[in-house]
Parts: C-alpha cells; sequence; structure tokens
C-alpha cells in the first residue's frame, strides 16, 4: 500500500492535522486517523475536504465512514477516481 | 465565607501596544492607537477611523499551531487568546498535563459578538448552497464563548469556562463575576477579562447611529476626545484585556507577585426606566451601581483616589461626571483623578471594560495617572463640576491606594469595580 500512487499526496494532506506530539514519520497504511495518529476527529471533515479538493472528486457521510484508516482511504479515492459520476 | 481576591497576572492586546510592558510605556507617553482605516473610508464610513491591535504573522505563530491559523479570521478570538496567555504567564502559572485539568482554576470571557469576519464568510458559503464546505472552524470562532474555550483548552482549566456579555460593559462584569466566584470559595484561580472583534461589520452599526466621532480623519489621534468640549463621538475600537484573580491564599501559597487587591464592585441595570433608555442610562443605576460597588467593597467614598471612567466621548460625558459626583459626595478639588483610556484606544466595546481595567491596575501598580491627551480643552460642564487639576492631560506620579473602575453598556447596563493597593 505504500507504493500507491496517492500514498505521498495524502500523507501531505494528513500531516498537518497531526497533534504535535506525534511524529508525522509514524504515518503508515495501516494507521488509523483516530486511534493511531490521535487526529481530532473534528478534523475528520477537514481531511475529507482537503481530499476532494486535491483528487477533485466528491465524498459523502458513507464514504467518511470507510476512511477510518490510511488504506481505507485510498481505496475510497481509487474508487471515485475509477467512478467519478458514482 | 468572604475570601480576599488579589491581581496576579496581566495581559493586554491593545491597538496601541501589545503587552504589559508596551502598554504601560505606550499609555504613560500618550501614544494612540486610533488610526485611518482606508478600508472604512471606501466603504463610505461616517468615521473612517478606528483602533485595532496590528498583530504580526510572527505574533500569530506563537501563540496559534499552524492548524489553528488555517482559517482563522475572528480577531476578537486572536485577541483574547494573545492577551489570556500573557496574564497567565504573568501570573507564573503552568499549564495543566494531558490528563488532569486543573479543577480550581477557570476562564470567564466575555465578547459581544465574536468571529464577524468568520461568520460572513461562512454566510456566503451557505448560501451558496455549500454548507459542507465550512468544515471544523467555523463554530470554535463563532461562539460567543469562543475565546474561553480556547484558552481554558490550552491552559487546562477545569473550573467554571465561560463568556459573559453586557455590551461595552461586559469586561468590568466578566471581573465582579469572577471575582465573586473566587470570594465564595468556587475556584482558586480565574482567568477573566473580554474580547472585541475589530472591522466594519462590527463597527457599522455604530457608524450608523451616528455616534461616531466626525473629526477631521487627517489627525486621528485627536480624535477620539473624552471629557473634552470639542468631543464629537467616539472612535470604535477592539482588543483583549486579561486579567488572573485569584485567593489571597492561593497567590500566597504560590509565592506570586500581587499587583492589586479587587476588594468588590458592583453590576446593575437602570432598566430602561427614569430616563434610561436601550442607549441612555439611567442616572441612578449609575449612582446606586458606584454606591453598591463601594458598599461590598467596604470602602468609603471619600478613599478613592482615582477614577478610570467609561467616558466615551459623547455628549454623555458630563452626565457620568455629574454621576460620580453625586454617587461619591466628591466635587471640585475634593474630586479624585479621573481619566479615560479611549482618547488612546478608542472605544473597544466589549473589550473596553478590561482594557482599561488592565490599565487601572497598572496604574495603580505603578503610583502615576495616564493623562487624558485629548482634554487640554475641558467640557464647559465638566469644569463647573470638578476642578481641572483633576482632569490631567499628560501622565503624573500619584500615591494611588484605591482606584474606581466603571464601565457602562447599552442595554442601560453598568458595572463598577474597587482595586486597592494590596496590604498583607
Amino acid at each position: 500500500m505504500s507504493d500507491h500512487p496517492h500514498y505521498t499526496t495524502l500523507r501531505e494532506i494528513i500531516r498537518p492535522y497531526l497533534p504535535e506530539d506525534i511524529d508525522p514519520g509514524t504515518i503508515s497504511p495501516e494507521s488509523h486517523l483516530v486511534a493511531d495518529l490521535n487526529i481530532n476527529s473534528a478534523h475528520l471533515v477537514d481531511i475529507v475536504l482537503d481530499v476532494e479538493d486535491r483528487f477533485d472528486i466528491r465524498l459523502e457521510d458513507a464514504d467518511m465512514q470507510e476512511m477510518a484508516t490510511v488504506a481505507e482511504a485510498l481505496r475510497v479515492i481509487d474508487s471515485k477516481l475509477e467512478n467519478p459520476g458514482e | 465565607m468572604r475570601r480576599r481576591v488579589v491581581v496576579t497576572g496581566l495581559g493586554i492586546c491593545a491597538p496601541n501596544a501589545l503587552g504589559k510592558v508596551d502598554f504601560q510605556e505606550a499609555m504613560r507617553c500618550g501614544t494612540s492607537g486610533v488610526r485611518y482605516i482606508p478600508e472604512l473610508a471606501r466603504l463610505g464610513f461616517r468615521c473612517p477611523m478606528g483602533a485595532a491591535p496590528e498583530i504580526s504573522g510572527e505574533t500569530l505563530a506563537s501563540s496559534f499551531t499552524s492548524l489553528e491559523r488555517r482559517g482563522l479570521s475572528a480577531s476578537g478570538l486572536i485577541y483574547g487568546a494573545l492577551a489570556g496567555m500573557e496574564a497567565w504567564q504573568d501570573a507564573g502559572l503552568a499549564f495543566a498535563g494531558p490528563d488532569q485539568p486543573d479543577w480550581d482554576s477557570g476562564v470567564l470571557f466575555g465578547t459581544g459578538l465574536m468571529g464577524a469576519d468568520t461568520f460572513r464568510s461562512a454566510i456566503g458559503r451557505i448560501d451558496a448552497g455549500e454548507v459542507r464546505r465550512l468544515g471544523s472552524s467555523t463554530v470554535p470562532q463563532i461562539m460567543a464563548s469562543g475565546a474561553s474555550a480556547w484558552l481554558s483548552g490550552k491552559l487546562g482549566c477545569g473550573n467554571w469556562s465561560g463568556a459573559n456579555s453586557s455590551a461595552c460593559s461586559t469586561g468590568a462584569e466578566a471581573l465582579m463575576l469572577a471575582c465573586w466566584h473566587i470570594r465564595s470559595g468556587r475556584a482558586e484561580r480565574m482567568l477573566a477579562g473580554s474580547c472585541s472583534d475589530s472591522g466594519p461589520y462590527i463597527w457599522g452599526g455604530f457608524d450608523a447611529m451616528r455616534i461616531l466621532s466626525s473629526a477631521n480623519p487627517d489627525a486621528p489621534e485627536k480624535a477620539c476626545r473624552p471629557l473634552s468640549a470639542s468631543a464629537t463621538g467616539f472612535v470604535p475600537g477592539s482588543g483583549a484585556g486579561a486579567l488572573v484573580l485569584e485567593s489571597l491564599e492561593s497567590a500566597q501559597t504560590r509565592g506570586a507577585r500581587i499587583y492589586a487587591e479587587i476588594l468588590g464592585g458592583a453590576v446593575n441595570s437602570g432598566g430602561q426606566r427614569g430616563g434610561g433608555t436601550m442607549t441612555a442610562a439611567n442616572a441612578e443605576g449609575v449612582r446606586r451601581c458606584i454606591r453598591d460597588a463601594l458598599a461590598d467593597a467596604r470602602a468609603d467614598p471619600g478613599s478613592i483616589d482615582l477614577i478610570n471612567g467609561h467616558l466615551t466621548a459623547t455628549a454623555r460625558d458630563p452626565d457620568e461626571i455629574d454621576g460620580w459626583c453625586a454617587a461619591l459626595g466628591r466635587s471640585g478639588r475634593n474630586f479624585p483623578y479621573i481619566n479615560s483610556c479611549k482618547d488612546l484606544l478608542g472605544h473597544g466595546l466589549a473589550a473596553s471594560g478590561s482594557m482599561e481595567a488592565v490599565a487601572a491596575v497598572l496604574q495603580l501598580a505603578g503610583g502615576e495617572v495616564y493623562g487624558n491627551t485629548n482634554a487640554e480643552d475641558l467640557h464647559p460642564e465638566i469644569a463647573t463640576q470638578i476642578d481641572r487639576s483633576r482632569v490631567p492631560v499628560a501622565s503624573i506620579p500619584a500615591d494611588l491606594k484605591y482606584v474606581a473602575k466603571a464601565s457602562f453598556g447599552f442595554g442601560d447596563v453598568n458595572a463598577c469595580i474597587i482595586f486597592s493597593k494590596y496590604w498583607a
């Protein structure tokens, strides 16, 4: 998953939302955004907006619920890019 | 239970200076924070002047994380955060660790209306059908308790965290509510203050009421003229002031520096009766507020050495002097020194009371009276009530023991605080 074409981009999107005591180097595909990376759950909506802007896609509530980990988020992004009308 | 309450920390984000040290110097030297603001002129404001703190990107970065700075546009929140953090650190207090707040410390930070610029951009998005694009940063910037929420989170305060609002008496009211909270044993320390946004959306309503200064904008430092014969209205302002109030026991246990004691105070309303209206004070309400403050403080009217008044540079300044004369039973040469900080700060609206309270405490602790820089032509009605010597134009040294600070506001509301030097 770490060689996924959008992995680096997603890491850069997530990075500003990390609490100060979390080392950005700890982000891995398996990282759970809230449980592992300690991201404030209120910021998940901001990450979703940043992902939408960067990939020019639209994410619905159901998509957001399937984006608990970095790898899951990449799968949702892939799915949206493959089926833009979905 | 009646415990003594002292002031152990000061923080200020004012139009003429940031931080306690520079503020004291600016007030002493008569440095004005009133400026000509081209944007107001472009928008057709009758008064194209305002007084707003100048915050550099560097200052912003020192207090807000890069994430917090994203989309940060609530100027009042910025001012409140800067002043509050300074006061806490000035008091030598630490931040609570990650697991447990300090249950004995609280934050009470008032405002009139928070985050007007943030709200405006949110309204634009909502009207365009893009409500989902607001993100998570809108609510914390437009809730009235935005500053207290931000500060109590940074500091880890587990006692009362909230915001009061009573127009231009908000700042003085916050200090009294916090003082009484500590006095009655419900907290050991309260970070108390107030903040107000800058800009046309906050100031426009006052411009429309034609109560703002019509002075020549080529000389903005002369435009806001409390106590003056040539006063034409106030210049609107903004900023924040913050004070750490603490039980005497807590301050002594910590070995904290004590700037002053709050002996007591009062808040009331004239009820918009007896001549009082939404915008004018019931004179009896003002007199009662001052007398009730003295009673709460157990202080004699003759003991007051300095009044830091509300004094907004409108036609109401002589009425305020009447109120003080009647409430204290003092006039002429027997009247205390009196000043307004609004000549230099403009009228900071909800922030005025706390910024001026910081100035009051600095004057008391520093043994000086700040000048009324634009009162060289004392209003003739005021001159019949009190002696010219009571209204210094330039700052003077003075041995001050008791200082009264009052703020009044729309809605016919009043607040008065009695500070004294701290004697063990």
